[in-house]
């Protein structure tokens, strides 16, 4: 029961049109992206379709692309019956990182949506309870993006001259 | 945490709340559990994570590819050796770089023996929690003889940071070849004692049986892999999926349960360990086929050359030189690749966008994903059930929160 | 004749029927040969912990029989593992609800300085909130390491005056954590 490439992208393509793009292959992984108004339907679609049975998602996270000034939401779906792996990506602005949340379809977007949320500050629009899930509660940046520093700016005790910074 | 309101048939009027905290002997690792109860019955309960937080991911942009294998030791510690190897197929993949099948054999004998090694601690804490100490600490003594054969390869016992990419840093020795037919030939006398005393034991079976059950779909909606998943009858693994390091060569089966409760969790991890010996003992008798001395792929540039060509040879000075100072020249691209760990699926998403760190490097944990069901496959059991339902999900604290 | 070393007695006046010795030796010996530990065990150190408290290296022999989940039962706190922030006033509380006289080890690089972690949601060491007696470097130690470690614990709590608590040393170093 296996899934010829070209038939999915063609099913896709009729299905949603303009809606998806830039469909690649790298490294043997079918990768398209959508925008964030389609990737729900999209992801029922695969999940509902009788020939495909993407029934399960294996990721949810987040890229960060400052010089553009846009956030990537990165879906792995994959369906076990036809072992085909399926990537999915949306771009969003950073300036209003919303896009509807795939808790929905799948249980186990939940608290990888909130770990998304604690580093990216992508915010689910439906989430059940988005809150920090990783770092302390109070914290107010979103450290996995590329600005926030990896060290902690507040430490008094290291001494950069013998360090040689 | 507010009281929920109880029927009218209850003692009590409303819920207390108890509080299984961060630090607590029975949870095995760092999670908090905010438990509101009637009387033993848990009537919900909220999982608070990130007390060990120490942001893998961030750290990973910073550091060239090769010093990002120690993180990776510290994601399932009890299982180290898969996830260095797991990185190593990850960059190999990138690099389009094909292993010797010595090397996928060596990969294959050791990443075994850290999925027995996962089990047996995941199995002999079971036994703890259900009040059996003794299974432990025989466990214990034949994870020292995995240890010793760690040791004897790559020098360390837990954090083992094993390998380079493009095969080891150093051949099996004659001694550790020694110490793992050993191993081979001991160990199974004791998972047998370990396994006539836990599988028909009434009370274990009491205590286990329908306890924290959790049926095909819904371990499938929440994202469940590995023996969690297995003991459901799901029978995805995947080696056998999308193999990698050459495990479609190899003769193994993939134990399945039926309910998804404790004891098929515990039943499937033991079938596992039986069937990790097996692929054990076909990986040695490949690897004593195979000529002898081939340990590492034929990549200078990406794996250290020897120390004796450093001082000699130009190129090899070059190498070194790039390799040590993290200046490798690693191409564009963007790869997820999964191995089995000992939790189930855990892959490895990295976006390279050719400096000498990952642009995005992103691991896909297991534990993570398995522990969001808990608090549903905790409502409405006993507290007791509770705790050796957490037991048998294996949840590890490194692996949890990266 | 048994293989096991018994400790010696300490200095004192012995005749017929009686020993005299001063009071905080005898305190002392008996204290540091019955130590109850609190393991507090985060990440990858807790795991060779575990391996110490198995049969091979035995950590039970030196007096630890017991190891104590309650802080208000344990004599010696055993940080072992990462600290991070989010998880530092859930130590400072088990330190605090610990009685006197109580000792800490800082297991592994990570409890010592941070270890390897040197990020924004790492404790860059766990004296940064309680003091620490003892600390046991290695990422993760050896079973050997640890047992060192605690054996450097017992020196100190053999040779500890009884005045120690009181001293206006020590409480000056209560006062520099915030602790009363």
């Amino acid at each position: 029961m296996a899934i010829a490439t070209e038939n999915l992208i063609a099913d896709l393509q009729s299905t949603f049109g303009t809606a998806l793009s830039n469909f690649e292959e790298p490294y043997g992984l079918l990768t398209f992206q959508t925008n964030k108004d389609s990737i729900i339907p999209v992801l029922k679609y695969l999940n509902e379709n009788e020939t495909y049975r993407f029934r399960f998602l294996t990721d949810v996270c987040a890229v960060h692309y400052p010089t553009t000034k846009e956030l990537a939401v990165v879906y792995h779906v994959q369906s076990m019956e036809n072992n085909f792996r399926l990537r999915i990506k949306v771009f969003i602005p950073e300036s209003n990182p919303k896009i509807p949340t795939a808790t929905v379809l799948y249980e186990s977007a939940n608290w990888q949506e909130r770990e998304t949320y604690d580093f990216y500050g992508v915010i689910f629009e439906g989430h059940p309870n988005l809150v920090r899930i990783l770092n302390v509660d109070d914290m107010v940046a979103f450290p996995m993006r590329k600005e926030h520093p990896l060290e902690d700016p507040n430490r008094i005790d290291k001494n950069d001259t013998y360090f040689g910074r | 945490m507010a009281h929920i309101q109880l029927d009218s048939d209850s003692l009590e009027k409303e819920t207390t709340t108890l509080n299984l905290g961060p630090t607590h002997p029975a949870t095995h690792g760092v999670f908090q559990n905010v438990l509101e109860m009637d009387g033993e019955r848990i009537v919900s309960a909220v999982s608070t994570i990130g007390y060990i937080h120490r942001a893998f991911e961030k750290i990973a942009e910073h550091r060239p590819y090769y010093q990002i294998t120690p993180l990776t030791d510290r994601l399932n510690y009890c299982s180290s050796p898969i996830n260095n190897f797991g990185w190593h197929l990850t960059v190999e993949k990138l690099l389009n770089i094909e292993t010797p099948k010595r090397v996928d054999y060596m990969r294959i004998i050791i990443m075994e023996l850290a999925r027995i090694s996962d089990h047996l601690i995941c199995n002999g804490i079971l036994g703890v929690d259900t009040g059996a100490f003794t299974g432990f600490l025989y466990l214990m003594q034949e994870r020292e003889n995995i240890y010793e054969i760690y040791e004897e390869i790559c020098g360390a016992r837990l954090t083992t940071n094993f390998g380079r990419v493009g095969g080891f840093e150093r051949d099996f020795n004659d001694i550790a070849i020694l110490k793992t037919k050993k191993f081979l030939a001991t160990f199974p006398k004791i998972m047998r004692s370990f396994e006539e005393l836990f599988n028909r034991n009434r009370i274990f079976i009491d205590r286990t049986v329908g306890v924290g059950a959790i049926s095909a779909e819904k371990a499938l909606n929440y994202g469940f892999t590995g023996p969690c998943l297995r003991a459901t009858g799901i029978d995805y693994d995947v080696r056998t999926a999308n193999p990698y390091s050459s495990y479609n060569e190899f003769d193994f089966e993939i134990p399945v349960g039926t309910n998804g409760d404790t004891y098929d969790r515990y039943m499937v991890r033991n079938e596992e360990i039986w069937q990790s010996l097996r692929l054990i003992e076909q990986a040695l008798a490949k690897m004593e086929k195979e000529p002898k001395g081939i340990f590492h792929a034929d990549v200078p540039a990406y794996y250290l050359p020897e120390k004796q060509d450093v001082y000699a040879n130009m190129e090899a000075l070059i190498y070194h030189f790039k390799i040590v100072m993290g200046e490798v020249d690693m191409p564009k691209g963007e790869l997820y690749h999964a191995v089995e760990g000992g939790n189930g699926e855990l892959g490895f998403y990295l976006i390279s966008e050719g400096g000498r760190s990952p642009y995005r490097l992103h691991f896909r944990r297991p534990c993570f994903i398995i522990y969001q069901a808990f608090a549903e496959i905790a409502k409405g059991s006993l507290l007791s059930d509770a705790i050796v339902t957490m037991s048998s999900l294996n949840v590890i604290a490194g692996e949890l929160d990266a | 004749m048994s293989e096991i070393k018994i400790v010696s007695a300490p200095e004192g006046i012995e005749g017929a029927g009686f020993f005299a010795t001063r009071l905080d030796k005898v305190v002392g010996l008996a204290r540091s040969h019955s130590l109850w530990p609190l393991p507090f065990a985060t990440s990858c150190c807790g795991i060779e912990f575990m391996a110490t408290m198995g049969s091979h290296y035995d950590f039970a022999r030196f007096g630890s029989e017991r190891p104590s989940f309650s802080p208000r039962q344990a004599d010696l706190l055993m940080v072992m593992g990462t600290i991070a922030k989010k998880m530092g006033p859930v130590l400072k509380q088990v330190y605090l609800q610990m009685a006197e006289p109580r000792w800490v080890i800082a297991v592994g690089a990570c409890a010592s300085s941070g270890g390897i972690f040197d990020t924004y949601s790492v404790m860059q060491g766990i004296d940064e909130i309680i003091p620490v007696d003892v600390y046991v470097p290695g990422c993760p130690p050896r079973p050997e390491a640890i047992i060192d470690g605690f054996n450097r614990i017992q020196d100190l709590v053999k040779s500890e005056s009884m005045r120690r608590r009181n001293s206006p040393e020590y409480q000056a170093l209560m006062t520099n954590y915030g602790i009363k």
